[in-house]
């Protein structure tokens, strides 16, 4: 069985590794550079974002980690090929819970070490009851 | 036909399914298993990246009257790494299609191009943390460069062992040819290197973009 090439996995619907996909050198090909064009119109928006001083000032975080998580979303496609269907199925699971737990480790810090900070007492305060 | 079926359940959620890998159908084949467990490696290296991350977060802003990220950070050195990544991302999907076409040749290319992009992007962020360390902005200036350092360092460590992969793979390609066992290593090597580069996208976001705000 190692020595059959991955292809085969169309006919059945057994899983496939992740990162393959059935097509031929031409498509394959389209497909990187239509991932690479999208993927450099997000950077470029992110830049832009950043620099050209056109959207207002607070909306510009949340422009860049909606760029950033499209941006993702176009490498996990057309990059790694990931999609819908029931081949992939494993590699989607994977995936999910992996997103779930850095959800979970990045807002979790963020939301506890800023509610230490509120009941901190100032740092200069501090020093004087030290004295 | 089962019991499954006598129940009036769909045959295939229930353990009758033919396929490699579901119910009856034998193990998947070694591609799908070695790629698979590898994929769930790369997770949990985002796991890993995500924890530096929310230290980062949390820090960014202890900058003990020192220089901030507005103060050090060169968004057009930050473009060229981005496009240096982005652009070996590319090459790399362009190899990993010749590869499975086994034309040796121009794997060699893309997997030199790939690498040469991969080694200007290291050259270009070396760079940047000796001229940040030359102007007083080491790691051990502030909380926010101790945690720079850590998780801009973590990411381009990684770049740095999937450059010597990829000349190992190059090795092994040459001298074994396009072996199964080589070609799902190489095929790792393509899940790593493109995980590097969505990464990438939350450091350029998170520390350099949102850094300079």
């Amino acid at each position: 069985m190692d020595v059959v090439d991955h292809h085969q996995n169309q006919e059945t619907t057994g899983d496939i590794a992740p990162g393959d996909n059935n097509t031929t050198l031409l498509s394959g090909i389209q497909s990187y550079t239509i991932g690479l064009l999208l993927a450099v119109l997000m950077t470029a928006g992110s830049f832009w974002a950043v620099q050209a001083h056109v959207i207002w000032g607070p909306a510009v975080p949340i422009a860049l980690i909606v760029l950033a998580i499209s941006q993702m979303g176009v490498h996990l496609a057309f990059f790694l090929h990931l999609t819908s269907a029931p081949d992939n199925t494993n590699n989607i699971l994977a995936l999910a819970f992996g997103i779930l737990i850095v959800f979970l480790v990045v807002v979790g810090s963020l939301w506890i070490m800023a509610h230490l900070d509120n009941r901190m007492v100032p740092m200069d305060q501090l020093m004087q009851m030290q004295r | 036909m089962s019991t499954a079926a006598a129940k009036g359940l769909p045959d295939e959620a229930h353990g009758h399914d033919g396929a490699a890998g579901h119910g009856s159908g034998g193990p998947a084949n070694t591609r799908t298993v070695v790629s698979y467990g590898f994929w769930l490696f790369i997770l949990s290296d985002i796991v890993l990246f995500s924890a530096v991350f929310a230290t980062y977060a949390v820090l960014s802003g202890r900058t003990a009257g020192g220089p901030s990220g507005k103060d050090l950070f060169d968004l057009r050195n930050v473009a060229i790494e981005t496009g240096c990544l982005l652009l070996s991302s590319f090459t790399c999907g362009i190899m990993s299609l010749v590869s499975d076409a086994k034309r040796p040749m121009q794997t060699y290319l893309a997997a030199a191009v790939t690498f040469a992009l991969g080694a200007a992007f290291l050259y270009l962020e070396l760079n940047e943390f000796i001229d940040m360390a030359d102007h007083g902005a080491g790691p051990d200036r502030s909380a926010f460069l101790s945690a720079f350092f850590t998780l801009v360092g973590l990411h381009g460590t990684h770049v740095t062992f999937g450059l010597i992969w990829l000349v190992v793979m190059m090795a092994q390609i040459a001298t074994r040819g396009f072996r199964p066992t080589t070609m799902w290593r190489l095929h790792c090597f393509a899940l790593f290197w493109h995980a590097l580069d969505i990464i990438w996208i939350a450091v350029f976001t998170i520390v350099y973009l949102m850094g300079v705000l």
